[in-house]
């Protein structure tokens, strides 16, 4: 194999990495292998990110996990029970009435429970790294237009939407100076309601032009499907998505056996698949630089399966090693086929194609989204 | 190509037609000049070109339309968006996408075009209309001529063979409409498109036209080369205008043309020491009603206005120029208190108050504006209630909105809903809303914008008549015709700085992109109207 040429890896792709990864450290509390996740996972972000207003959602996903395990802690604190023997303070009882004898409020605090607490708070913390990861990797905006054919006008209408709602902060910003240059006042709920009835006939009117701007440019051009194939599509896609989803479900959730979820979750692949392949067979639309799927695309998505493979296989063998245990406390284990699939999903950080090299260097931060676009809301 | 046959539309609960009888056929290759008064029915014509009416809006259409041989009567829109191109008014309305390349590509994806040939057009349409720095800029970001161009080229990638345009041009700065027009042009010489265009402002593209389509006010349709039709259309620009009042033919439709046929009236008046008739400015000695001094306003670090500093007299109309995005709207927002002035400072009104902060109802007093959208300030559901309604928020004897409004445009019913009024009504209904607190200073943002010769110079009459009274008046316009024939002074901005100010005559005949008409025609004589210059010629042929 050459080199690969510097191009935008597919967003399908990095979704499955990333999920791949979130569901590795979903199936896990040990605190080593949540960490190696975390960094392989930061890793690849650091090697593959583009340079854009998306792509540093993955600061703001890791300070959302910091404050996820302080919440944890908190809670834990204030109302965990007691485990272990280890007691590094003790906080005030409170009493509770006789009916709330389950519950419990202040008390010994043991380190076990804070080790657990922290633990399990660092897991959701991973997870919430995954999701981030996979949003400054890939532009939502690519995400949706590689949709299948048979989703393109939900796709539509989420753009559609997207671009409506700034609109629409303008709108009410220009009908509130209005009012004022009228000598009215824009306090209260009467300047609210005089208002947004100028914005919605103004949003309303727009909708209706960009309604007939679509139609004249061939919206909806496609053959229509007959009703019978249409009613599949929807049984099929609804239910494969309900299936996909108790699926997850039991393979992320650490109590119940991988063996009841993973059957559940290719059938319900299988079927939403079927579903959007039928739905979007007969339409004639076309793709303008669609983003390939190759080979770095299938490598990067197998090194998310792997390390999910990996951390489910070390389950299986020895539950006791992914998880943290603290009665007895005692350091974590390292299973050799969780550290393996783990290491495996850094390595999309090579696999990868390189960032095409305007997307490096194109614009400095902020350079786009700062004085132009107020100049243009204000003056155009 | 386009063809028209006994074409009658008439809309659900209206009392007459929009087009009545309409024979129309326009041959391939041609650009064909939509004109008409504003309401005439120009946007319904073009819709029906690719069936959006009766197909999209309702109502009746009788006769036929056919594009390309293909009847609109069994090919609903989204069937010809492969043969007619369909540009709408206000370009940012129609994009359905977020940024230029995939804008350009959305045409081509509804028409099932395969990917190879989507890109190779996507990147011939970029390099024809001069698109390829901004390709991937967001929509949101572009200037207005951008944002135009970009429409034109998402409607041209599908390779439709006619090319509908509704005002291209009406919210552009000279230099961008040259811009738009420019790559019209192309489109039409090189590539042999069919191009029919609806424009209000004339004299930037009737020069060009093959075939002027004129619309009366009743729905019928006359239609020719353009000297036959403009010669006596109520709608015309002002060389024409000159060349009607002067007698000349052929009617000449183009500065060249104009000069041509003038050059000896001018050799005439070259020897004559007649001094043009220049426009009573205010004297020296009346009131300020407007200090802008050393004015700063900040956008994050992107200085909007630049230490800019500014006085407006009583009796003056000052004109306000300059490009798109130069800073002319926000100069007039801070004037009237919407803007923070961070550095400097802005008096206005007969006691030099400052506007920012200042209660609405104080505000009035002092200073009024007309913003660019001019229905954001009506909200009532009858124009007698909106009149009754300023006269309350202004405390003023009820019935004065109402006299205004009949001195400005007389015979509009009391129960008319402001929606329904046209674009020259609407002005005059908001000016009359904002003088009835009677502030020394109006401000007025591209008033003039969507409306037609005898809108304007209604409106023309109007600020003179205000400027006798003793109001002062600043219009931000790109409308260099309406600033001969209305300012006593122009104000040009640029990049939020003052770049000239001084008399009419001073700054807009020595400009390029400012000068009138009539005062390329009559260089190097300083005359802006075909008034000036018809007396001067008759005192010298006298």
């Amino acid at each position: 194999m050459g080199r690969t040429l510097p191009r935008y890896l597919h967003p399908g792709a990095w979704w499955v990495w990333a999920l791949g990864m979130a569901a590795a450290a979903s199936r896990t509390t040990n605190p080593l292998l949540l960490g190696l996740i975390l960094a392989v996972t930061a890793f690849v972000v650091a090697a593959r990110k583009p340079d854009a207003p998306w792509s540093r959602s993955f600061s703001v996903f890791l300070k959302l996990g910091l404050v996820v395990i302080a919440i944890r802690l908190v809670f834990q604190v204030a109302l965990g029970s007691p485990v272990g023997e280890h007691v590094l303070f003790s906080l005030p009882v409170v009493p509770l009435p006789e009916w709330m004898a389950s519950l419990r409020l202040g008390g010994d605090i043991t380190a076990e429970s804070i080790i657990f607490a922290a633990c399990d708070g660092l897991r959701l913390a991973v997870l919430l790294a995954c999701v981030g990861a996979a949003n400054s990797l890939a532009s939502p905006a690519r995400l949706l237009k590689s949709m299948p054919a048979a989703l393109y006008e939900v796709g539509v209408a989420v753009v559609v939407a997207m671009t409506f709602a700034p609109q629409l902060v303008t709108d009410l910003g220009r009908v509130r100076q209005a009012r004022r240059l009228r000598g009215r006042t824009n306090k209260g709920l009467r300047g609210a309601g005089g208002a947004a009835l100028p914005v919605l006939e103004g949003a309303l009117d727009r909708a209706v032009t960009l309604a007939s701007a679509m139609d004249s440019r061939g919206y909806g051009r496609s053959g229509q499907l007959p009703v019978r194939v249409r009613r599949l599509t929807v049984l099929l896609v609804l239910g494969g998505l309900l299936g996909v989803c108790i699926g997850l479900f039991g393979l992320l959730s650490a109590d119940t056996s991988v063996f009841a979820g993973a059957p559940l979750l290719v059938l319900g692949l299988l079927a939403a698949f079927t579903g959007l392949w039928l739905g979007g067979r007969r339409s004639i639309r076309t793709r303008y630089r669609a983003d390939p799927w190759e080979l770095p695309e299938w490598l990067v998505s197998l090194c998310g399966l792997f390390a999910a493979a990996g951390v489910i296989t070390a389950g299986i063998i020895n539950p006791a090693s992914v998880t943290i245990s603290v009665v007895p406390l005692m350091w974590p284990a390292l299973p050799v086929a969780a550290l393996v699939g783990i290491l495996l999903g850094a390595l999309p950080a090579v696999l990868a194609p390189p960032l095409p090299a305007a997307a490096a260097v194109r614009r400095q931060p902020g350079s786009r989204a700062g004085a132009p676009v107020t100049r243009l809301a204000v003056d155009a | 190509m386009i063809r028209f046959e006994d074409v009658t539309v008439t809309y659900s609960e209206a009392l007459s037609p929009a087009l009545r009888n309409v024979n129309l056929n326009i041959r391939e290759g041609e650009l064909a000049l939509l004109v008409g008064r504003t309401g005439s029915g120009k946007s319904t014509l073009l819709r029906a070109i690719n069936g959006l009416v009766p197909h999209f809006t309702g109502g009746l259409l009788e006769g036929r339309v056919t594009v390309a041989g293909r009847d609109t009567r069994t090919n609903p829109p989204r069937e010809l968006a492969d043969v007619v191109g369909m540009v709408p008014q206000d370009p940012m309305s129609g994009f359905v996408t977020d940024t230029v390349e995939e804008e350009l590509a959305y045409g081509m994806e509804a028409l099932g075009i395969d990917p190879q040939t989507m890109r190779r057009r996507v990147e011939d349409t970029l390099d024809l209309l001069g698109l390829v720095e901004i390709r991937d800029r967001a929509l949101l970001t572009l200037s207005g001529g951008q944002r135009q161009r970009t429409a034109i080229g998402s409607v041209l990638t599908t390779n439709p063979s006619v090319l509908v345009l509704d005002e291209p041009t009406s919210a552009l700065d000279p230099g961008a409409a040259e811009e738009v027009l420019a790559a019209i042009q192309r489109l039409v010489f090189d590539l042999g498109l069919t191009v029919l265009m609806a424009e209000h402002r004339l004299e930037r593209v009737v020069q060009y036209a093959d075939h002027v389509v004129a619309i009366e006010t009743d729905g019928t349709v006359v239609h020719g080369p353009p000297e036959s039709v403009l010669a006596d259309a109520p709608v015309a620009p002002p060389v024409i205008e000159l060349g009607r009042r002067l007698g000349l033919s052929p009617l000449p439709l183009s500065v060249r043309d104009a000069r041509r046929e003038t050059a000896s009236w001018r050799h005439l008046l070259d020897d004559s020491q007649s001094a043009a008739a220049v426009p009573v400015s205010a004297s020296g000695e009346s009131a300020m009603v407007a200090n802008v001094d050393h004015l700063s306003v900040l956008y994050g670090n992107f200085a909007a206005v630049n230490d800019l500093t500014l006085t407006v007299k009583r009796g003056e109309i000052v004109a306000l120029m300059g490009r798109n995005g130069a800073g002319k709207s926000t100069l007039l927002n801070s004037m009237v208190g919407l803007q923070k002035a961070d550095r400097g400072r802005v008096q206005v009104g007969a006691q030099l108050a400052d506007p920012f902060g200042m209660p609405g109802h104080e505000l009035l007093k002092h200073v009024g504006l007309v913003p660019q959208e001019a229905g954001d300030m009506l909200y009532a559901q009858t124009v007698a209630a909106e009149c009754a309604a300023a006269d309350r928020d202004t405390q003023a004897v009820s019935g004065t909105t109402r006299a205004l409004l009949e001195q400005f445009a007389p015979g509009i019913s009391d129960e008319t809903h402001p929606r329904d009024l046209s674009e020259g009504q609407r002005l005059s209904l908001v000016l009359a809303i904002v003088l009835t607190a009677r502030p020394p200073l109006v401000l007025l943002d591209e008033p003039t914008r969507g409306l037609d010769y005898p809108g304007k110079a209604n409106f023309t009459r109007v600020l003179a008549q205000l400027a006798d009274e003793g109001h002062a008046i600043m219009l931000a316009t790109h409308d260099v015709e309406l600033v001969a024939t209305t300012a006593h002074r122009v104000v040009i901005i640029a990049d939020g700085e003052l770049v000239a100010d001084g008399t009419t005559e001073e700054v807009v005949v020595s400009s390029p992109m400012f000068a009138p008409q009539i005062s390329k025609v009559m260089r190097p004589h300083p005359y802006l109207t075909v008034d000036e210059a018809v007396r001067a010629i008759e005192a010298v042929t006298q």
